[in-house]
Protein backbone atom coordinates (compact mmCIF):
# COMPACT_ATOMS: atom_id res chain seq x y z
CA UNK A 1 0.00 0.00 0.00
CA UNK A 2 0.69 3.13 -1.13
CA UNK A 3 0.72 6.36 1.70
CA UNK A 4 -1.29 9.01 0.79
CA UNK A 5 -3.01 7.06 -2.24
CA UNK A 6 -6.90 5.62 -2.05
CA UNK A 7 -7.79 3.07 -3.57
CA UNK A 8 -10.78 5.34 -5.55
CA UNK A 9 -7.59 6.79 -7.03
CA UNK A 10 -6.45 3.51 -8.84
CA UNK A 11 -9.77 2.41 -9.21
CA UNK A 12 -10.17 5.83 -11.47
CA UNK A 13 -6.79 5.42 -13.48
CA UNK A 14 -7.83 1.95 -14.18
CA UNK A 15 -11.41 2.80 -15.22
CA UNK A 16 -10.32 5.43 -17.46
CA UNK A 17 -7.87 2.96 -18.83
CA UNK A 18 -10.49 0.47 -19.90
CA UNK A 19 -12.53 3.01 -21.68
CA UNK A 20 -9.60 4.89 -23.28
CA UNK A 21 -9.06 1.33 -24.32
CA UNK A 22 -12.67 0.76 -25.61
CA UNK A 23 -12.87 4.04 -26.95
CA UNK A 24 -9.99 3.43 -28.98
CA UNK A 25 -10.87 -0.08 -30.33
CA UNK A 26 -14.48 1.30 -31.56
CA UNK A 27 -12.52 4.85 -33.43
CA UNK A 28 -9.42 3.10 -34.90
CA UNK A 29 -9.19 2.49 -38.06
CA UNK A 30 -5.40 0.92 -38.21
CA UNK A 31 -5.25 -2.71 -36.71
CA UNK A 32 -2.10 -2.28 -34.61
CA UNK A 33 -3.55 0.28 -32.96
CA UNK A 34 -6.44 -1.45 -32.10
CA UNK A 35 -4.11 -4.26 -30.74
CA UNK A 36 -2.80 -1.37 -28.76
CA UNK A 37 -5.94 -0.72 -27.12
CA UNK A 38 -7.12 -4.07 -26.62
CA UNK A 39 -3.68 -4.41 -24.60
CA UNK A 40 -5.06 -0.97 -22.48
CA UNK A 41 -8.14 -2.73 -21.99
CA UNK A 42 -6.72 -6.09 -20.36
CA UNK A 43 -3.79 -3.94 -18.24
CA UNK A 44 -6.92 -1.92 -16.91
CA UNK A 45 -8.21 -5.27 -15.63
CA UNK A 46 -4.85 -6.28 -14.18
CA UNK A 47 -4.54 -3.18 -12.58
CA UNK A 48 -7.95 -3.32 -11.04
CA UNK A 49 -7.22 -7.17 -9.95
CA UNK A 50 -3.85 -5.96 -8.29
CA UNK A 51 -5.34 -3.45 -6.30
CA UNK A 52 -8.41 -4.58 -4.93
CA UNK A 53 -5.92 -7.72 -3.58
CA UNK A 54 -3.39 -5.23 -2.08
CA UNK A 55 -6.13 -2.87 -0.48
CA UNK A 56 -9.40 -4.78 -0.30
CA UNK A 57 -8.18 -8.14 0.82
CA UNK A 58 -4.62 -8.63 1.44
CA UNK A 59 -5.14 -11.99 3.29
CA UNK A 60 -5.02 -13.99 0.07
CA UNK A 61 -3.39 -13.56 -3.43
CA UNK A 62 -5.99 -14.29 -5.51
CA UNK A 63 -5.95 -10.92 -7.22
CA UNK A 64 -2.50 -10.87 -8.09
CA UNK A 65 -2.19 -14.40 -9.39
CA UNK A 66 -5.11 -13.55 -11.56
CA UNK A 67 -2.92 -10.55 -12.86
CA UNK A 68 -0.04 -12.73 -13.85
CA UNK A 69 -2.29 -14.60 -16.04
CA UNK A 70 -3.76 -12.15 -17.54
CA UNK A 71 -0.39 -10.36 -19.08
CA UNK A 72 0.42 -13.75 -20.03
CA UNK A 73 -2.77 -14.59 -21.61
CA UNK A 74 -2.64 -11.30 -23.34
CA UNK A 75 0.71 -11.71 -24.47
CA UNK A 76 0.15 -15.01 -26.27
CA UNK A 77 -3.30 -12.94 -27.71
CA UNK A 78 -0.88 -10.68 -29.41
CA UNK A 79 1.47 -12.92 -31.22
CA UNK A 80 -1.23 -14.73 -32.53
CA UNK A 81 -3.37 -11.29 -33.45
CA UNK A 82 -0.05 -9.71 -35.16
CA UNK A 83 0.52 -12.93 -37.38
CA UNK A 84 -3.03 -12.62 -38.29
CA UNK A 85 -2.66 -9.26 -39.04
CA UNK A 86 0.55 -9.99 -41.05
CA UNK A 87 -1.70 -12.59 -42.98
CA UNK A 88 -4.27 -10.37 -43.81
CA UNK A 89 -1.65 -7.97 -45.09
CA UNK A 90 -0.13 -10.13 -47.32
CA UNK A 91 -3.69 -10.79 -49.27
CA UNK A 92 -4.76 -7.08 -48.62
CA UNK A 93 -1.21 -4.80 -49.03
CA UNK A 94 -3.20 -2.72 -46.05
CA UNK A 95 -3.94 -2.81 -42.52
CA UNK A 96 -6.74 -0.49 -42.67
CA UNK A 97 -9.74 -1.91 -40.69
CA UNK A 98 -11.98 -1.01 -43.95
CA UNK A 99 -10.10 -3.47 -46.00
CA UNK A 100 -11.48 -6.35 -43.86
CA UNK A 101 -15.46 -6.07 -46.06
CA UNK A 102 -15.54 -8.60 -48.22
CA UNK A 103 -18.59 -10.28 -46.20
CA UNK A 104 -21.12 -8.44 -44.70
CA UNK A 105 -24.78 -8.19 -43.93
CA UNK B 1 -2.47 -35.53 -3.11
CA UNK B 2 -3.02 -39.01 -4.42
CA UNK B 3 -1.43 -39.79 -8.09
CA UNK B 4 -3.94 -42.33 -9.20
CA UNK B 5 -6.74 -40.44 -7.93
CA UNK B 6 -4.96 -37.56 -10.30
CA UNK B 7 -5.15 -39.61 -13.13
CA UNK B 8 -8.67 -40.81 -13.15
CA UNK B 9 -10.06 -37.22 -12.21
CA UNK B 10 -7.66 -35.79 -15.21
CA UNK B 11 -7.84 -38.69 -17.76
CA UNK B 12 -9.55 -36.63 -20.28
CA UNK B 13 -7.15 -34.23 -20.70
CA UNK B 14 -4.22 -36.09 -19.90
CA UNK B 15 -4.97 -38.07 -22.80
CA UNK B 16 -5.83 -35.14 -24.85
CA UNK B 17 -2.35 -33.12 -24.24
CA UNK B 18 -0.39 -36.35 -24.72
CA UNK B 19 -2.23 -37.02 -28.07
CA UNK B 20 -1.04 -33.36 -29.18
CA UNK B 21 2.76 -33.80 -27.80
CA UNK B 22 2.49 -37.43 -30.15
CA UNK B 23 1.30 -35.50 -32.85
CA UNK B 24 4.26 -32.92 -32.74
CA UNK B 25 6.86 -35.61 -32.52
CA UNK B 26 4.83 -37.25 -35.05
CA UNK B 27 5.67 -34.25 -37.53
CA UNK B 28 9.20 -34.42 -36.87
CA UNK B 29 9.79 -37.83 -37.62
CA UNK B 30 7.96 -38.92 -40.91
CA UNK B 31 8.34 -38.00 -43.84
CA UNK B 32 4.86 -39.16 -45.42
CA UNK B 33 2.72 -36.37 -43.72
CA UNK B 34 -0.20 -37.83 -45.10
CA UNK B 35 0.02 -40.68 -42.10
CA UNK B 36 -0.70 -37.95 -39.69
CA UNK B 37 -4.37 -37.18 -40.73
CA UNK B 38 -5.06 -41.45 -40.13
CA UNK B 39 -2.70 -41.13 -36.69
CA UNK B 40 -4.48 -38.15 -35.19
CA UNK B 41 -8.12 -39.73 -36.21
CA UNK B 42 -7.08 -42.99 -34.65
CA UNK B 43 -5.52 -41.77 -31.66
CA UNK B 44 -8.70 -39.56 -31.17
CA UNK B 45 -10.99 -42.43 -31.85
CA UNK B 46 -9.40 -44.31 -29.05
CA UNK B 47 -9.53 -41.33 -27.10
CA UNK B 48 -13.33 -41.10 -27.55
CA UNK B 49 -14.22 -44.16 -27.09
CA UNK B 50 -12.24 -44.30 -23.56
CA UNK B 51 -13.84 -41.01 -22.70
CA UNK B 52 -17.16 -43.35 -22.02
CA UNK B 53 -15.62 -45.73 -19.52
CA UNK B 54 -15.08 -45.08 -15.85
CA UNK B 55 -13.63 -41.38 -15.40
CA UNK B 56 -12.95 -40.43 -11.77
CA UNK B 57 -15.17 -37.67 -9.82
CA UNK B 58 -13.73 -35.64 -7.41
CA UNK B 59 -11.71 -31.75 -7.21
CA UNK B 60 -8.13 -31.00 -7.94
CA UNK B 61 -5.94 -27.76 -6.79
CA UNK B 62 -8.21 -26.94 -3.90
CA UNK B 63 -10.99 -26.83 -5.89
CA UNK B 64 -9.85 -25.11 -9.13
CA UNK B 65 -10.62 -28.01 -10.78
CA UNK B 66 -13.74 -30.34 -10.85
CA UNK B 67 -15.06 -33.64 -12.00
CA UNK B 68 -18.56 -35.09 -11.97
CA UNK B 69 -20.61 -37.41 -13.88
CA UNK B 70 -22.41 -34.58 -15.92
CA UNK B 71 -19.08 -32.92 -16.74
CA UNK B 72 -17.79 -35.95 -18.39
CA UNK B 73 -20.91 -36.69 -20.01
CA UNK B 74 -20.15 -33.36 -21.59
CA UNK B 75 -17.10 -34.01 -22.58
CA UNK B 76 -18.25 -36.82 -24.01
CA UNK B 77 -20.49 -35.13 -26.30
CA UNK B 78 -17.91 -32.74 -27.64
CA UNK B 79 -15.70 -35.47 -28.42
CA UNK B 80 -18.15 -37.14 -30.65
CA UNK B 81 -18.87 -33.95 -32.53
CA UNK B 82 -14.70 -33.52 -32.85
CA UNK B 83 -14.36 -37.17 -34.19
CA UNK B 84 -17.43 -36.58 -36.78
CA UNK B 85 -15.17 -33.15 -37.83
CA UNK B 86 -12.03 -35.09 -37.90
CA UNK B 87 -13.99 -37.37 -40.76
CA UNK B 88 -15.38 -34.74 -42.62
CA UNK B 89 -12.43 -32.82 -42.84
CA UNK B 90 -9.89 -35.66 -43.56
CA UNK B 91 -9.66 -35.44 -47.31
CA UNK B 92 -9.56 -31.29 -47.39
CA UNK B 93 -6.62 -31.65 -44.85
CA UNK B 94 -5.07 -34.13 -47.19
CA UNK B 95 -5.28 -31.66 -50.17
CA UNK B 96 -4.12 -28.81 -48.08
CA UNK B 97 -1.21 -30.58 -47.57
CA UNK B 98 -0.65 -30.51 -51.72
CA UNK B 99 -1.18 -26.60 -51.05
CA UNK B 100 1.41 -25.66 -48.80
CA UNK B 101 2.36 -28.92 -47.02
CA UNK B 102 0.48 -28.21 -43.49
CA UNK B 103 -1.60 -31.09 -41.98
CA UNK B 104 -0.21 -31.24 -38.34
CA UNK B 105 -0.55 -27.63 -37.49
CA UNK B 106 -4.98 -28.32 -38.26
CA UNK B 107 -5.25 -31.33 -35.33
CA UNK B 108 -2.82 -29.76 -33.00
CA UNK B 109 -4.56 -26.38 -33.27
CA UNK B 110 -7.79 -28.69 -33.06
CA UNK B 111 -7.31 -30.60 -30.18
CA UNK B 112 -5.56 -27.64 -28.52
CA UNK B 113 -8.16 -25.68 -28.44
CA UNK B 114 -11.08 -28.86 -27.08
CA UNK B 115 -8.27 -29.12 -24.57
CA UNK B 116 -9.15 -25.43 -23.83
CA UNK B 117 -12.91 -26.36 -23.52
CA UNK B 118 -12.29 -28.93 -21.09
CA UNK B 119 -10.20 -27.08 -18.71
CA UNK B 120 -13.56 -24.62 -18.99
CA UNK B 121 -15.93 -26.97 -18.59
CA UNK B 122 -14.39 -28.39 -15.37
CA UNK B 123 -13.26 -24.78 -14.03
CA UNK B 124 -14.29 -24.23 -10.08
CA UNK B 125 -12.80 -20.78 -10.21
CA UNK B 126 -12.51 -18.12 -12.52
CA UNK B 127 -8.75 -18.47 -13.04
CA UNK B 128 -9.53 -21.55 -14.55
CA UNK B 129 -12.46 -20.47 -16.41
CA UNK B 130 -10.64 -17.64 -17.99
CA UNK B 131 -7.29 -19.73 -18.71
CA UNK B 132 -9.67 -22.58 -20.16
CA UNK B 133 -11.64 -19.99 -22.56
CA UNK B 134 -8.62 -17.95 -24.17
CA UNK B 135 -7.29 -21.58 -24.66
CA UNK B 136 -10.57 -22.45 -26.66
CA UNK B 137 -10.79 -19.39 -28.75
CA UNK B 138 -7.03 -18.48 -29.75
CA UNK B 139 -6.14 -21.99 -31.57
CA UNK B 140 -9.17 -21.42 -33.52
CA UNK B 141 -8.38 -17.92 -34.75
CA UNK B 142 -5.41 -19.41 -35.80
CA UNK B 143 -7.52 -22.38 -37.76
CA UNK B 144 -9.79 -19.52 -39.13
CA UNK B 145 -6.73 -18.55 -41.07
CA UNK B 146 -6.03 -22.23 -42.32
CA UNK B 147 -6.64 -21.00 -45.66
CA UNK B 148 -3.46 -18.52 -45.83
CA UNK B 149 -3.68 -17.78 -49.38
CA UNK B 150 -7.68 -16.92 -49.41
CA UNK B 151 -8.73 -12.92 -48.57
CA UNK B 152 -11.78 -14.66 -46.84
CA UNK B 153 -9.81 -16.60 -44.20
CA UNK B 154 -7.32 -13.91 -43.24
CA UNK B 155 -10.68 -11.51 -42.63
CA UNK B 156 -12.59 -14.36 -40.96
CA UNK B 157 -9.52 -14.58 -38.10
CA UNK B 158 -8.90 -11.59 -37.95
CA UNK B 159 -12.75 -10.58 -37.37
CA UNK B 160 -12.88 -13.47 -34.63
CA UNK B 161 -9.72 -12.67 -33.02
CA UNK B 162 -10.13 -9.08 -32.37
CA UNK B 163 -13.96 -9.40 -30.96
CA UNK B 164 -12.88 -12.45 -28.83
CA UNK B 165 -10.27 -10.23 -27.18
CA UNK B 166 -12.60 -7.03 -26.61
CA UNK B 167 -15.57 -9.48 -24.94
CA UNK B 168 -13.05 -11.17 -22.93
CA UNK B 169 -11.42 -7.80 -21.82
CA UNK B 170 -15.17 -6.86 -20.77
CA UNK B 171 -15.67 -9.93 -18.98
CA UNK B 172 -12.39 -10.07 -17.03
CA UNK B 173 -13.64 -6.50 -16.20
CA UNK B 174 -16.87 -8.07 -14.42
CA UNK B 175 -14.69 -11.12 -12.97
CA UNK B 176 -13.17 -7.83 -10.61
CA UNK B 177 -16.02 -6.40 -10.21
CA UNK B 178 -17.25 -9.82 -9.06
CA UNK B 179 -13.88 -10.17 -7.12
CA UNK B 180 -14.16 -6.63 -5.64
CA UNK B 181 -17.38 -7.31 -3.85
CA UNK B 182 -16.78 -10.21 -2.05
CA UNK B 183 -12.94 -11.42 -2.33
CA UNK B 184 -12.86 -14.87 -3.70
CA UNK B 185 -12.53 -15.99 -7.28
CA UNK B 186 -14.00 -19.64 -6.47
CA UNK B 187 -17.61 -20.31 -8.14
CA UNK B 188 -18.73 -22.20 -4.54
CA UNK B 189 -17.58 -19.44 -2.26
CA UNK B 190 -18.87 -17.08 -4.18
CA UNK B 191 -22.52 -18.47 -3.81
CA UNK B 192 -23.26 -16.43 -0.67
CA UNK B 193 -22.23 -13.43 -1.89
CA UNK B 194 -24.49 -13.40 -4.90
CA UNK B 195 -27.35 -11.00 -4.06
CA UNK B 196 -28.72 -8.20 -5.42
CA UNK B 197 -25.86 -5.75 -4.90
CA UNK B 198 -25.18 -3.32 -7.28
CA UNK B 199 -21.57 -3.63 -7.92
CA UNK B 200 -22.59 -8.02 -8.12
CA UNK B 201 -25.53 -7.14 -10.49
CA UNK B 202 -23.05 -5.02 -13.22
CA UNK B 203 -20.11 -7.69 -12.31
CA UNK B 204 -22.11 -10.49 -12.99
CA UNK B 205 -23.83 -9.04 -16.02
CA UNK B 206 -20.10 -8.12 -17.81
CA UNK B 207 -18.77 -11.58 -16.70
CA UNK B 208 -21.92 -12.95 -19.21
CA UNK B 209 -20.84 -11.25 -22.22
CA UNK B 210 -17.89 -13.50 -22.90
CA UNK B 211 -19.84 -16.36 -22.66
CA UNK B 212 -22.32 -14.90 -24.61
CA UNK B 213 -20.29 -13.93 -27.24
CA UNK B 214 -19.41 -17.30 -27.74
CA UNK B 215 -22.62 -18.76 -28.10
CA UNK B 216 -23.23 -15.58 -30.28
CA UNK B 217 -26.78 -14.78 -28.60
CA UNK B 218 -28.04 -11.43 -29.80
CA UNK B 219 -25.80 -7.98 -29.07
CA UNK B 220 -22.72 -10.30 -29.93
CA UNK B 221 -23.67 -12.10 -32.71
CA UNK B 222 -22.19 -10.04 -35.50
CA UNK B 223 -19.19 -11.86 -35.68
CA UNK B 224 -21.18 -15.08 -36.61
CA UNK B 225 -22.30 -14.64 -39.94
CA UNK B 226 -18.39 -13.26 -41.58
CA UNK B 227 -16.59 -15.36 -39.42
CA UNK B 228 -18.64 -18.60 -40.75
CA UNK B 229 -18.75 -17.61 -43.91
CA UNK B 230 -15.07 -16.94 -44.45
CA UNK B 231 -13.24 -20.05 -42.11
CA UNK B 232 -12.66 -23.19 -43.77
CA UNK B 233 -15.62 -25.24 -43.90
CA UNK B 234 -14.20 -27.91 -41.18
CA UNK B 235 -13.74 -24.78 -38.55
CA UNK B 236 -16.81 -23.11 -39.46
CA UNK B 237 -18.44 -26.47 -38.18
CA UNK B 238 -16.67 -26.69 -35.35
CA UNK B 239 -17.01 -23.16 -33.94
CA UNK B 240 -21.04 -23.45 -34.56
CA UNK B 241 -21.25 -26.88 -32.94
CA UNK B 242 -18.30 -27.44 -30.54
CA UNK B 243 -17.40 -23.76 -29.37
CA UNK B 244 -20.75 -23.26 -28.56
CA UNK B 245 -21.88 -26.19 -27.06
CA UNK B 246 -18.93 -25.70 -24.50
CA UNK B 247 -19.96 -22.82 -23.87
CA UNK B 248 -23.66 -23.37 -23.36
CA UNK B 249 -22.72 -26.17 -21.03
CA UNK B 250 -20.34 -23.81 -18.78
CA UNK B 251 -23.20 -21.49 -18.78
CA UNK B 252 -25.70 -23.46 -17.87
CA UNK B 253 -23.54 -24.87 -15.12
CA UNK B 254 -22.52 -21.21 -13.49
CA UNK B 255 -26.25 -20.02 -13.94
CA UNK B 256 -27.63 -23.30 -11.99
CA UNK B 257 -25.17 -23.53 -9.34
CA UNK B 258 -23.11 -20.09 -8.61
CA UNK B 259 -25.71 -17.73 -10.10
CA UNK B 260 -29.02 -19.74 -8.45
CA UNK B 261 -29.42 -16.71 -5.53
CA UNK B 262 -29.68 -14.00 -8.53
CA UNK B 263 -32.62 -16.27 -10.80
CA UNK B 264 -34.83 -13.43 -11.10
CA UNK B 265 -31.92 -11.12 -12.13
CA UNK B 266 -30.12 -13.39 -14.75
CA UNK B 267 -33.91 -14.40 -16.22
CA UNK B 268 -34.98 -11.52 -17.11
CA UNK B 269 -31.98 -10.98 -19.56
CA UNK B 270 -32.13 -14.47 -20.50
CA UNK B 271 -35.95 -14.04 -21.92
CA UNK B 272 -35.30 -10.40 -23.57
CA UNK B 273 -32.02 -11.86 -25.04
CA UNK B 274 -33.57 -15.05 -26.62
CA UNK B 275 -36.63 -13.63 -27.87
CA UNK B 276 -34.29 -11.36 -29.79
CA UNK B 277 -31.73 -13.92 -30.68
CA UNK B 278 -34.48 -15.97 -32.36
CA UNK B 279 -35.54 -13.56 -34.00
CA UNK B 280 -33.00 -11.68 -35.45
CA UNK B 281 -30.91 -14.73 -36.33
CA UNK B 282 -34.04 -16.63 -38.01
CA UNK B 283 -35.12 -13.18 -39.95
CA UNK B 284 -31.67 -12.61 -41.42
CA UNK B 285 -31.59 -16.35 -42.54
CA UNK B 286 -34.40 -15.57 -45.12
CA UNK B 287 -32.18 -13.56 -46.98
CA UNK B 288 -29.11 -15.39 -47.31
CA UNK B 289 -27.85 -16.97 -50.45
CA UNK B 290 -24.55 -18.59 -49.19
CA UNK B 291 -24.81 -22.17 -47.52
CA UNK B 292 -22.59 -21.23 -44.74
CA UNK B 293 -23.88 -18.06 -43.90
CA UNK B 294 -27.84 -19.44 -44.11
CA UNK B 295 -26.26 -22.03 -41.70
CA UNK B 296 -24.86 -19.58 -39.78
CA UNK B 297 -28.02 -17.48 -38.76
CA UNK B 298 -29.44 -20.47 -38.45
CA UNK B 299 -26.91 -21.17 -35.38
CA UNK B 300 -27.81 -18.13 -34.22
CA UNK B 301 -31.59 -18.88 -34.21
CA UNK B 302 -30.71 -22.33 -32.46
CA UNK B 303 -28.55 -20.23 -29.86
CA UNK B 304 -31.58 -18.60 -29.08
CA UNK B 305 -33.84 -22.13 -28.54
CA UNK B 306 -30.59 -23.23 -26.28
CA UNK B 307 -30.86 -20.52 -23.89
CA UNK B 308 -34.67 -21.04 -23.81
CA UNK B 309 -34.20 -23.83 -21.64
CA UNK B 310 -31.88 -22.62 -19.47
CA UNK B 311 -35.04 -20.08 -18.00
CA UNK B 312 -36.98 -22.78 -15.82
CA UNK B 313 -33.79 -23.16 -13.33
CA UNK B 314 -34.95 -26.64 -12.62
CA UNK B 315 -33.43 -30.27 -13.36
CA UNK B 316 -35.85 -30.23 -16.23
CA UNK B 317 -34.57 -27.33 -18.18
CA UNK B 318 -30.99 -28.39 -17.69
CA UNK B 319 -31.47 -31.73 -19.20
CA UNK B 320 -33.84 -30.35 -21.83
CA UNK B 321 -30.85 -27.88 -22.95
CA UNK B 322 -28.17 -30.74 -22.61
CA UNK B 323 -30.65 -33.50 -24.89
CA UNK B 324 -30.84 -30.19 -27.32
CA UNK B 325 -27.51 -29.46 -27.43
CA UNK B 326 -26.85 -33.44 -28.12
CA UNK B 327 -29.36 -33.28 -31.03
CA UNK B 328 -27.91 -30.17 -32.42
CA UNK B 329 -24.50 -31.01 -32.38
CA UNK B 330 -25.64 -34.36 -34.17
CA UNK B 331 -28.30 -31.98 -36.92
CA UNK B 332 -25.84 -29.21 -37.54
CA UNK B 333 -22.80 -31.81 -38.19
CA UNK B 334 -25.10 -33.59 -40.54
CA UNK B 335 -25.99 -30.28 -42.82
CA UNK B 336 -22.37 -29.19 -42.64
CA UNK B 337 -21.50 -32.25 -43.72
CA UNK B 338 -23.17 -32.33 -46.75
CA UNK B 339 -22.09 -28.75 -47.83
CA UNK B 340 -18.64 -29.93 -46.87
CA UNK B 341 -18.81 -32.86 -49.32
CA UNK B 342 -20.55 -30.56 -52.27
CA UNK B 343 -17.82 -27.68 -51.45
CA UNK B 344 -14.77 -30.44 -51.75
CA UNK B 345 -15.89 -32.01 -55.22
CA UNK B 346 -17.39 -28.39 -56.89
CA UNK B 347 -16.22 -25.69 -54.74
CA UNK B 348 -19.88 -24.60 -54.67
CA UNK B 349 -21.29 -23.29 -51.96
CA UNK B 350 -24.34 -21.40 -52.69
CA UNK B 351 -28.19 -22.13 -52.61
CA UNK B 352 -28.90 -21.78 -56.34
CA UNK B 353 -25.92 -24.40 -56.95
CA UNK B 354 -27.89 -26.90 -54.98
CA UNK B 355 -31.43 -26.72 -57.45
CA UNK B 356 -31.65 -30.46 -58.91
CA UNK B 357 -29.15 -32.30 -56.02
CA UNK B 358 -31.73 -35.05 -55.61
CA UNK B 359 -31.56 -36.29 -59.20
CA UNK B 360 -28.11 -36.59 -59.68
CA UNK B 361 -26.71 -37.22 -55.21
CA UNK B 362 -29.94 -39.05 -53.79
CA UNK B 363 -28.34 -40.48 -50.62
CA UNK B 364 -26.79 -36.54 -49.73
CA UNK B 365 -29.52 -34.75 -50.84
CA UNK B 366 -31.79 -37.71 -48.37
CA UNK B 367 -29.03 -36.91 -44.88
CA UNK B 368 -29.32 -33.41 -45.88
CA UNK B 369 -32.86 -32.97 -45.63
CA UNK B 370 -33.08 -35.58 -42.63
CA UNK B 371 -30.24 -32.55 -40.74
CA UNK B 372 -33.08 -29.75 -41.67
CA UNK B 373 -35.94 -31.40 -40.70
CA UNK B 374 -33.80 -32.18 -37.19
CA UNK B 375 -32.70 -28.53 -37.07
CA UNK B 376 -36.49 -27.44 -37.82
CA UNK B 377 -37.51 -30.16 -35.09
CA UNK B 378 -39.88 -32.04 -37.71
CA UNK B 379 -41.63 -35.14 -35.34
CA UNK B 380 -39.49 -38.51 -36.77
CA UNK B 381 -36.17 -37.21 -35.88
CA UNK B 382 -34.10 -35.83 -32.92
CA UNK B 383 -34.86 -32.02 -33.42
CA UNK B 384 -38.29 -32.75 -32.62
CA UNK B 385 -37.59 -34.16 -29.31
CA UNK B 386 -35.07 -31.88 -28.29
CA UNK B 387 -37.75 -28.83 -29.13
CA UNK B 388 -39.84 -30.09 -27.03
CA UNK B 389 -38.33 -30.78 -23.59
CA UNK B 390 -37.22 -27.31 -23.96
CA UNK B 391 -40.45 -25.95 -24.40
CA UNK B 392 -42.02 -28.28 -21.71
CA UNK B 393 -39.33 -26.72 -19.39
CA UNK B 394 -40.59 -23.24 -20.57
CA UNK B 395 -43.86 -24.04 -19.99
CA UNK B 396 -43.21 -25.57 -16.52
CA UNK B 397 -41.80 -22.69 -15.29
CA UNK B 398 -45.13 -19.99 -17.10
CA UNK B 399 -43.38 -18.45 -19.79
CA UNK B 400 -46.33 -19.26 -22.36
CA UNK B 401 -45.61 -15.90 -24.17
CA UNK B 402 -42.06 -16.59 -24.47
CA UNK B 403 -43.42 -20.28 -26.15
CA UNK B 404 -45.66 -18.54 -28.21
CA UNK B 405 -42.97 -16.40 -30.06
CA UNK B 406 -40.34 -19.34 -29.87
CA UNK B 407 -43.25 -21.24 -31.89
CA UNK B 408 -43.44 -18.68 -34.33
CA UNK B 409 -39.92 -18.29 -34.90
CA UNK B 410 -40.01 -22.53 -35.80
CA UNK B 411 -42.67 -21.83 -38.40
CA UNK B 412 -40.49 -19.05 -39.74
CA UNK B 413 -37.21 -21.68 -39.55
CA UNK B 414 -39.56 -24.28 -40.83
CA UNK B 415 -39.77 -22.46 -44.13
CA UNK B 416 -36.23 -21.24 -44.65
CA UNK B 417 -35.47 -25.00 -44.36
CA UNK B 418 -37.84 -26.05 -47.08
CA UNK B 419 -36.10 -23.88 -49.29
CA UNK B 420 -33.13 -25.56 -49.38
CA UNK B 421 -34.90 -28.84 -49.61
CA UNK B 422 -37.20 -27.47 -52.47
CA UNK B 423 -34.28 -26.40 -53.78
CA UNK B 424 -32.61 -30.17 -53.95
CA UNK B 425 -35.77 -31.78 -54.64
CA UNK B 426 -38.24 -29.88 -56.67
CA UNK B 427 -36.59 -27.00 -58.41
CA UNK B 428 -34.92 -28.11 -61.90
CA UNK B 429 -30.99 -27.20 -63.20
CA UNK B 430 -29.62 -27.73 -66.57
CA UNK B 431 -26.27 -27.77 -65.32
CA UNK B 432 -26.12 -29.55 -61.90
CA UNK B 433 -23.56 -30.70 -59.70
CA UNK B 434 -22.47 -33.77 -61.30
CA UNK B 435 -22.77 -37.35 -59.32
CA UNK B 436 -19.49 -38.23 -57.25
CA UNK B 437 -18.00 -40.53 -54.70
CA UNK B 438 -16.98 -39.14 -51.25
CA UNK B 439 -13.85 -41.17 -49.81
CA UNK B 440 -14.15 -43.74 -47.10
CA UNK B 441 -13.88 -41.08 -44.04
CA UNK B 442 -16.30 -38.50 -45.54
CA UNK B 443 -18.71 -41.40 -45.74
CA UNK B 444 -17.88 -42.60 -41.88
CA UNK B 445 -18.62 -38.76 -41.39
CA UNK B 446 -21.73 -38.80 -42.92
CA UNK B 447 -23.20 -41.73 -41.73
CA UNK B 448 -22.50 -41.13 -37.86
CA UNK B 449 -24.44 -37.84 -38.05
CA UNK B 450 -27.41 -39.68 -39.75
CA UNK B 451 -27.16 -42.44 -37.39
CA UNK B 452 -26.78 -39.68 -34.13
CA UNK B 453 -29.77 -37.95 -35.33
CA UNK B 454 -32.11 -41.38 -35.49
CA UNK B 455 -30.90 -42.79 -32.06
CA UNK B 456 -31.11 -39.23 -30.42
CA UNK B 457 -34.93 -39.49 -31.65
CA UNK B 458 -35.94 -42.91 -30.90
CA UNK B 459 -34.00 -43.99 -27.91
CA UNK B 460 -35.45 -42.68 -24.96
CA UNK B 461 -32.85 -44.04 -22.39
CA UNK B 462 -30.51 -41.73 -23.64
CA UNK B 463 -32.64 -38.86 -22.11
CA UNK B 464 -33.05 -40.67 -18.80
CA UNK B 465 -29.38 -41.59 -18.92
CA UNK B 466 -29.20 -36.93 -18.80
CA UNK B 467 -31.69 -36.57 -16.42
CA UNK B 468 -30.15 -38.75 -13.96
CA UNK B 469 -26.80 -37.43 -14.24
CA UNK B 470 -28.57 -34.02 -13.99
CA UNK B 471 -30.20 -34.65 -10.83
CA UNK B 472 -27.41 -36.33 -9.14
CA UNK B 473 -25.31 -32.79 -10.45
CA UNK B 474 -27.85 -30.43 -8.85
CA UNK B 475 -28.38 -31.90 -5.97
Amino acid sequence: MIQGIGVTDFFIISTLMFFIGVYGFITRKNLITILIAIELILNAVAINFVIINKYLYPEGLHGQIFSIFIIAVAAAEVAIAIAIVIDFYRTNKSVNVDESEMMKY
Amino acid sequence: MDLSNFFSIMRGEIVLAAIILILLLAEIATKDKKKIVDLAIGLFLIHTIFGFFGVGEGVLFGGMFKASPIVNLFKNILNVGVLIILFQSASWVKGKLEEHNRVSEFYILLFASLLGMYYMISAGDFLMFYIGIEMASLPVAGLAAFDIYQKRSAEAALKYIFLAAITSGISLLGISFLYSASGTIFFDELKPFMTNDSLITLGFLFFLVGLLFKISIVPFHLWTADVYEGAPIGVTSYLSVISKGAAAFILIIILFTMAKPIMELWREVIYMLSILTMFIGNIFALRQKNMKRFLAFSSIAQAGFIILGMLSGTQLGMSAVVFFIATYIFSNLGAFGVVYAIANQSGKENMDDYNGFYRTNPLLSVLMMLALFSLAGIPPVAGFFGKFFLFMSAASAGYYWLILFAVINVTISLYYYLLVVRAMFVRQNDNPIPAFKSDVYMKIGLILPAIGIFVLGLYSPIYEHINELVGMFLK
